[in-house]
């Protein structure tokens, strides 16, 4: 019987082996790497708007409060989007004939609601609250970032799972006192430890798988 | 699982009057735990600090935008051109009964909207009696304070004015 495989065989079998388990780590980073990119996690993404609403001339400028808006941030699991009445609340009087506002006189007249379009978006199969953070000591801007310079709504952090463990692991670099919530560009007065006795805030349950996926 | 089939709050419906999941209450729905009778006429709870902290944080919030930290109408809306309200401290309102304050948060009043879907009864009456502590900071007098508290003052006096 004739030889099937040729002595020259061995080698090329060598170089095929190792360059396939080469193409499968190269693979696996990859996929690792696109995994956690903006791309798939949606950070910094810029959705289009009905209305250019300016986080940075209302909050920055004007110094209106987040809880003006977002009114059951600190009563519920959902942080709340203004209707069109609470942006009427100044713009009766302001700005009446821009035409950047006229989806705004439109809706209220028509009794339609504005239709804003999602910025975060968790999977279904995660369980988010806001209250328990924002009665806790987390401030807004410690998972949103810097709202007042945002001339349009961005995602500005990853919301990954590895990132929401991060803070869980270790909070009490995070805590605020509970009148400095909604402040942008506060630095924390390194009081961690005290503020997580205070808020009375158990480390060892918030890492548990339950507390997320329930 | 990414999407499961169930609505989250504000999710489109489509299909459903306004392509909403959220449905308007029937007129004349009354919620769970609302008071049905009528508005009592001053505070229904005992004055407290908290209260007022709580008051603060609200007016704070919903209020200073338009009539100023300290009530004189001068908030930032106005100064962008919102008509400016009336000061908080006039003889008028200093003489106006809580009820009053409550009314116009829970109606509105001229040009000022109703806060009445953002700010709940409980915060109404907090805001004020915090309006009413505002009133009094700005006309406080020397009478106001203990005897105690008199001589800690003019010590803190000397003590500035010494050199
Ligand atoms: C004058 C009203 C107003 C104020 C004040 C305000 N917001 Fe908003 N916010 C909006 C509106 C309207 C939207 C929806 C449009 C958009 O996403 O740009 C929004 C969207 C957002 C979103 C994105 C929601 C999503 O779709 O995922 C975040 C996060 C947010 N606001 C945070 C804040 C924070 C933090 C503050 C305080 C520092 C604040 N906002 C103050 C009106 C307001
Ligand atoms: C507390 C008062 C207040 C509320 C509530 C408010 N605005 Fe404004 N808005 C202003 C003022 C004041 C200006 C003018 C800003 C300036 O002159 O710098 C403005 C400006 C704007 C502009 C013009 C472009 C810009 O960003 O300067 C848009 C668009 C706008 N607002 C949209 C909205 C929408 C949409 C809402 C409701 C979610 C809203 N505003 C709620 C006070 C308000
Ligand atoms: C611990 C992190 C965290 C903090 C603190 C936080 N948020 Fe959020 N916020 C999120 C996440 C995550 C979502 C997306 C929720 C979802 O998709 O279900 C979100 C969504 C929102 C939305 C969109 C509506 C909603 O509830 O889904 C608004 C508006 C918002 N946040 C405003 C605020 C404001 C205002 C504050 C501060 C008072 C705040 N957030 C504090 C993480 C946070
Ligand atoms: C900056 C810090 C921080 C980040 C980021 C953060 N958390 Fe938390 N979270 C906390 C703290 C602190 C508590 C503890 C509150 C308490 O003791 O009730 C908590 C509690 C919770 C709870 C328990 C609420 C309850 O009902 O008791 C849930 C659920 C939760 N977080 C979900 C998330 C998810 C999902 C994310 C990511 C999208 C996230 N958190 C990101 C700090 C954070
Ligand atoms: C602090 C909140 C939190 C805790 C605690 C947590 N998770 Fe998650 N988990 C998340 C979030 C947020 C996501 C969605 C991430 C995303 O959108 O990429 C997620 C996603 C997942 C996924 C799906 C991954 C994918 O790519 O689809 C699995 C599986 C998972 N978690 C398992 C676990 C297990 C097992 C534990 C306990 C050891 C756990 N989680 C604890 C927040 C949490
Ligand atoms: C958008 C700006 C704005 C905001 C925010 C606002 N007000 Fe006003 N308020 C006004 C204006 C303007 C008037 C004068 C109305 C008129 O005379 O037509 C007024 C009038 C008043 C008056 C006087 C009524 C009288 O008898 O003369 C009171 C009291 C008052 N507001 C309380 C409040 C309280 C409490 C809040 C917070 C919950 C609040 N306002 C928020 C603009 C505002």
């Amino acid at each position: 019987m004739p030889q099937i495989f040729h002595p020259r065989i061995n080698g090329l079998t060598r170089i095929l082996l190792v360059g396939g388990a080469l193409a499968l780590l190269a693979v696996a980073c990859v996929a690792y790497f696109v995994d956690r990119s903006p791309y798939l996690t949606g950070q910094g993404a810029v959705p289009e708007q009905p209305v250019p609403f300016s986080h940075e001339h209302h909050v920055g400028g004007l110094g209106i409060d987040c809880r003006y808006c977002h009114t059951s941030v600190d009563r519920s699991t959902f942080a709340g989007l203004p209707d069109t009445y609470t942006c009427m609340s100044c713009h009766s009087q302001l700005w009446t004939n821009a035409q950047m506002l006229a989806p705004v006189r439109e809706s209220l007249k028509q009794d339609r609601p504005l239709v804003w379009v999602r910025v975060h978006k968790l999977p279904d199969f995660v369980y988010f609250n806001h209250q328990a953070h924002v009665t806790r000591g987390i401030g807004c801007e410690s998972c949103h970032g810097r709202v007042d310079r945002m001339p349009l709504m961005r995602q500005a952090k990853p919301m990954t799972m590895q990132w929401c463990l991060d803070c869980h692991r270790h909070p009490a670099t995070a805590l605020r006192p509970k009148d400095r919530i909604t402040a942008m560009g506060y630095a924390p007065a390194g009081n961690g430890d005290a503020l997580l006795h205070q808020y009375r805030i158990h480390t060892d349950r918030i890492t548990e798988c339950v507390i997320c996926h329930r | 699982m990414r999407n499961q089939p169930r609505y989250d709050p504000y999710q489109a419906a489509p299909g459903w009057p306004n392509d909403q999941s959220a449905r308007m209450p029937v007129e004349g729905t009354v919620s769970r735990n609302q008071a049905v009778e009528t508005r009592p006429t001053t505070l229904p709870e005992p004055l407290s600090r908290e209260l007022l902290e709580l008051g603060r944080e609200r007016f704070d919030i919903f209020c200073s935008p338009c009539h100023g930290g300290t009530g004189n109408g001068d908030g930032a809306i106005v100064q962008r051109g919102f008509p400016a309200p009336p000061s908080l401290h006039s003889a008028r309102l200093r003489n106006a009964p809580l009820g009053h304050f409550y009314d116009v948060i829970s109606d509105g009043f001229g040009v000022m909207y109703s806060y009445a879907a953002r700010v709940p009864p409980d915060e109404r009456w907090a805001i004020a009696a915090y309006i009413r502590a505002l009133q009094l900071s700005q006309h406080g007098s020397l009478e106001d304070l203990t005897p105690q508290q008199r001589r800690e003052l003019e010590r803190q006096n000397q003590g500035g004015k010494a050199p």
